[in-house]
């Protein structure tokens, strides 16, 4: 479904990916983790297009992303995206920014759209904030919101950007519910997150990454198993131990 | 001195200083809009990633900020008409030149506006499928004029000033108006200052509703 093939980029004279090569199937669940800095976040917005790159190819069902020809909107739309600081737009309400794409982007029907938002905040359990505005919500709750607005443009794939890295450490857990239920109802997804239960609950595949490089990239099994390089040793070592 | 100032010359003459006044509020409200018009798509040039574009809207810009106003009101008063080759009316003229000069304010403050929408807002928007011309228009405008209240009323505060430079080419705003009466009747001392307090207290009813806006709006 997504395919990355050595993509490399560079911010002037510094790279931050060097030659990064991984893939996700239909229906599997990927979970990038490393150090802060390490080329993630620039990485998971390669594959929308969001970040361009220089060198290398990255595919999304069929389609090439870097494609001077490529419909970058139309692409967009089909992927959902959720970012570290939620990213809500502050100036409409909760139910609108669900809508907007909706009927901007896919054309539905005021009314249509209205329905499908109402749906997606009553499963994300936000029915009674509807007509709020973002600020008044709770960051966890803006998140849940922010995954609702996603997935109300039917994506094909998801991607995770650091969800709960801007989270409160209580508000965290409700947002993880949501996603391990995404996942287990077999959404693809790629997830660049640092939660390591919820890699070990429904990831099927870790990618770690250092300094702009895939240093490994494994089923979940072999990753918390098996041993690995030294420095995904240190950095688990690091974020496991609290 | 006060107690010979004569209310009844003011009095008197209300009808035709608020047809000045209109002739005024009107320019104002005119110029504004083409100038917030005109300045949002100069400051889209300006940001654009196509050099000539945003070349070409930069020079605009360091001209009109380069002239002063009265002199731009002046070359479009006398010379517009014999570019054209016929009359464009005393109102269109200066409203032209009124126009033109505040897009080149209003541009460098949407710009700014611009600016200060968040990088990751766009993200979101672009993320959604929105093209450029969807997610100016939904998510990164409406935020930025929402940032930019303060700022453009002020604007709009300096502009209301400003349009009593019509005096040069004689054009009947308010202060003119008031002008006419004061020299006519010989009645400097109370026209001057009436027109002076006219515009002080709509300056600071602007200003005040300026801040009121400002709490209502901010994000």
């Amino acid at each position: 479904m997504i395919e990355i093939r050595n993509v490399s980029k560079w911010y002037g004279d510094f790279q931050v990916l060097k030659n990064c090569t991984t893939r996700v199937d239909k229906g599997e669940v990927v979970v990038i983790c490393g150090p802060s800095g390490s080329g993630k976040s620039t990485l998971i917005k390669c594959v929308n297009g969001l970040e361009p790159f220089q060198e290398g190819v990255v595919t999304v069902n069929g389609t090439s992303v870097g494609d001077r020809g490529t419909n970058l909107p139309k692409l967009r739309s089909h992927i959902g995206m959720v970012f570290q600081n939620f990213e809500l737009f502050p100036h409409i309400s909760v139910t609108d920014n669900i809508k907007l794409g909706q009927v901007k982007v896919l054309g539905r029907s005021a009314d249509e759209a209205q329905e499908r938002a109402m749906r997606l905040l009553e499963r994300v359990g936000l029915v009674d904030q509807a007509d709020k505005y973002p600020a008044q919500l709770s960051g966890g709750q803006q998140q849940r919101v922010a995954i609702a607005r996603a997935l109300a443009m039917d994506p094909i794939a998801m991607l995770f950007d650091e969800p709960t890295s801007a989270l409160d450490p209580e508000m965290i857990n409700e947002v993880l519910d949501v996603m391990v239920e995404l996942a287990q109802e077999g959404m693809t997804m790629m997830v660049v997150t640092h939660e390591m239960g919820f890699a070990r609950k429904v990831a099927d595949r870790v990618v770690f990454m250092d300094e702009g490089r895939i240093e490994e990239d494994a089923p979940k099994e072999d990753f918390f198993g098996s041993p690995r390089g030294e420095r995904a040793q240190l950095f688990l070592s690091k974020i496991l131990h609290h | 001195m006060f107690a010979a100032f004569d209310f009844e010359v003011i009095i008197k003459h209300i009808p035709f200083l608020w047809q000045g006044m209109q002739l005024t509020l009107l320019l104002t409200a005119l110029a504004l809009c083409g100038g917030i018009l005109g300045g949002t798509v100069l400051a889209l040039c300006r940001l654009s990633r196509f050099a000539p574009l945003s070349f070409a809207a930069g020079s605009y810009v360091n001209f009109f900020r380069s002239m002063p106003l009265i002199l731009v009101i002046f070359w479009f008063y006398f010379l517009v008409p014999l570019l054209v080759g016929r009359p464009v009316g005393d109102f269109y003229s200066v409203l032209i030149a009124f126009a033109l000069f505040e897009a080149a304010y209003y541009c460098e403050i949407i710009r700014a506006g611009i600016s200060s929408v968040r990088r990751g807002q766009v993200y979101a928007g672009q993320a959604l499928g929105l093209t450029y011309g969807q997610n100016m228009r939904y998510i990164v405008l409406p935020q930025a004029f929402r940032n930019m209240i303060p700022v453009l009323l002020t604007q709009a505060i300096i502009l209301f000033q400003d349009t009593s430079l019509v005096y040069v080419v004689g054009l009947k705003d308010f202060l003119v108006s008031g002008d006419i009466v004061a020299n006519r009747d010989n009645r400097l001392f109370e026209m001057y200052t009436t027109i002076a307090l006219v515009y002080f207290v709509l300056c600071l009813i602007g200003s005040r509703a300026v801040r009121r806006l400002q709490r209502k709006y901010a994000l």
